[in-house]
């Protein structure tokens, strides 16, 4: 009998361990399934964060650092600049990205520095169980921002991707997301190209995927897709912001 | 040894790096440590390494534990206010083992505190400085000479053993210029690292590195191997200088720059018929404290007087080694003073004036 839908090899064995509807999985296997068909699954880094995904390194084949909290992009230079060969990426959410890492997201991208930063922007916390991201947003109900974020006190969200944009060392930048097949697809597109923007040596390479956290977000998995649909994507519109034209 | 030379402690440390095989720095500008960044933004490119300028030190010691993890030999310097900053980064090299220098030319404190020598970091250096149970090798030259050596010998060490080491320096060393001897060719010990990442090729596993182990049974396994890890290191590394030992009625301790002045009065007190000796430690962590247990117990032994930059912290170390064999006396100036030769004589002659009544 022919196999026509296996594990990829760009994942390990073992079990995910993310909560029913949460689309890690997905962006995982995406990444992973790219890693895979490119044939780079062999010379490439990831380097792990902190938030839901601490312990993706167990999850993802390749060789894998786990870095300190907001820090992957700079673990990711150090990296990169030891094996300039080798693909570099980092995996990470929107704390950790978003609010506690912005110098070191800023100055990578800055540098032009050759990696790749997969990017998963949910609007909150989901690991410390549902506070209020720097991308939260106005009016969502949040643990700590449990009477909706409110512009006043708690400022505005912050578009990572069109933020990016300004930064003439990033020459990539991309958000997509993972609610259906298309999406999905599209998102695989844009795995493959920021690695292959890395491979060809052209600079930062960013993919912000918009994604859900039904657990902290307290809706079922397929209301999840649909919140995200209307209310994640008009303040975050999917789309190429930085080398639309570029070809590789 | 093959070429003598007139050197800035800094630029002496930034030339024993290269020498020693670093090929990887990252640092973040700050006063009295910044020679070092200039020479390695010159060296590195010469010699077809990586130097970058972080965005912060915070940025610096990830970047750091980056290229250890890749098994790169990598550097980073800074002062005081910036080590503070970089032990976020110290506690996670430790945990994940990776090896690493770190040089600290330390400045006084606390605070933004001052630009000029001190050693009020000797807490933060030898008891781990950011969270968790660890340590790291700690080293703390006393001349140009010695910055050069031990800094080749830093790199060693880390790798030896896959350990953070840091090298306690202070404004004076880092910006007085002395002779400095090299080797043409320092001799090399860069293990192999199967544990690096270097991506999987030619491996059936991926390798991975981390200092998270959620499991309690597994975390506590890890700190037992750490432990297990530093009991060979206080075993096998701690380095000190022994001066007139044998017949010193008052033992000084004291290191690196403070070691200095201390040895002249060491000279002018014995003018004076005061035998006076020293134990300097080279490692501060691990703590020479088995010579100084033995020198307290010697019937000669009448004191110890302990010379610092700071209020008393290393004093707390050597009183832990003495055990109340002896009194310990404590002399320190802070702020970025030093002490002089009159003011240690005159601590010495009080001491002398009690012990022989």
């Amino acid at each position: 009998m022919a196999i026509v839908f296996q594990r990829t090899e760009g994942l390990t064995q073992k079990p995910f361990h993310y909560c029913p509807g949460c689309t890690h999985g997905i962006i995982h296997r995406i990444i992973a399934e790219v890693m895979s068909e490119t044939g780079i699954l062999d010379h490439t880094i990831g380097v792990s964060s902190v938030g839901c995904t601490y312990n993706n390194y167990e999850y993802f084949a390749c060789d894998m650092v786990q870095a300190a909290h907001g820090r992957a992009p700079a673990v990711a230079t150090g990296i990169k600049r030891v094996h300039p060969d080798k693909m570099v990426f980092t995996y990470q959410g929107d704390g950790d990205l978003a609010s506690i890492g912005t110098a070191e997201i800023i100055h990578a991208a800055a540098r032009g520095e050759k990696i790749c930063t997969f990017f998963v922007n949910n609007a909150v916390y989901g690991m410390t169980s549902g506070q209020m991201a720097p991308t939260s947003l106005l009016g969502q109900v949040t643990t700590t921002s449990p009477f909706g974020r409110d512009a006043a006190v708690q400022g505005y969200p912050i578009n990572v991707s069109e933020m990016l944009a300004t930064l003439t060392g990033a020459v990539y930048i991309e958000r997509v997301t993972v609610t259906d097949f298309k999406n999905i697809q599209a998102a695989k597109r844009a795995v493959a190209k920021a690695f292959r923007v890395q491979q060809q040596g052209l600079g930062f390479a960013f993919v912000e995927f918009l994604s859900t956290c039904p657990t902290n977000w307290g809706k079922e998995p397929v209301e999840s897709l649909t919140w995200l649909k209307e209310n994640m994507i008009p303040q975050y519109p999917l789309g190429v912001f930085k080398g639309k034209d570029l070809v590789v | 040894m093959s070429k003598r030379v007139l050197m800035k402690g800094n630029e002496v440390i930034a030339e024993a790096a290269m020498r020693a095989g670093c090929r990887f720095y990252f640092g973040y500008p700050i006063t009295p440590q910044t020679e070092i960044m200039h020479y390695m933004a010159l060296m590195m490119n010469k010699v077809g390494g990586t130097f970058v300028q972080a965005e912060s030190e915070v940025a610096a010691i990830n970047m750091v534990y980056g290229a250890a993890a890749a098994g790169g030999r990598v550097l980073t310097s800074s002062s005081s206010p910036g080590i503070s900053l970089k032990q976020e980064g110290i506690s996670y090299i430790a945990g994940a083992e990776l090896p690493a220098v770190v040089v600290n030319i330390v400045r006084a404190g606390p605070g933004l505190g001052g630009i000029l020598p001190a050693q009020g970091d000797y807490f933060q250096a030898t008891k781990g400085g950011g969270h968790g149970d660890y340590y790291n090798v700690v080293i703390a030259p006393a001349s140009i000479q010695e910055l050069y050596e031990l800094t080749v010998e830093a790199f060693n060490i880390a790798d030896k053993y896959r350990i953070l080491v840091m090298i306690l320096g202070d404004g004076t060393l880092g910006q007085m210029m002395e002779p400095v001897s090299y080797r043409d060719n320092e001799p090399m010990v860069i293990p192999d690292k199967p544990w690096a990442v270097t991506g999987r090729a030619g491996r059936t596993e991926h390798n991975t590195i981390t200092s998270i182990y959620i499991n309690p049974d597994d975390l506590e396994a890890k700190n037992r191997e750490l432990q297990d890890k530093y009991s060979v290191i206080k075993k096998t590394e701690v380095r000190y200088e022994g001066l007139n030992l044998e017949d010193a009625e008052i033992v000084i301790t004291a290191y690196g720059t403070c070691s200095r002045i201390c040895r002249n009065v060491i000279r002018q007190a014995s003018e004076e018929g005061i035998r006076v000796g020293m134990i300097r430690p080279i490692t501060l962590w691990p703590f020479p404290s088995e010579i100084i247990a033995e020198v307290a117990k010697s019937e000669k032994t009448k004191a110890f007087l302990d010379i610092e930059l700071n209020a008393g912290q290393m004093v707390e170390d050597v009183r832990l080694a003495v055990n109340g064999c002896k009194p310990v006396h404590f002399y320190g100036r802070m702020g970025g003073n030093l002490p002089s030769q009159k003011e240690i004589l005159d601590q010495i002659r009080s001491i002398h004036k009690e012990v022989s009544k």
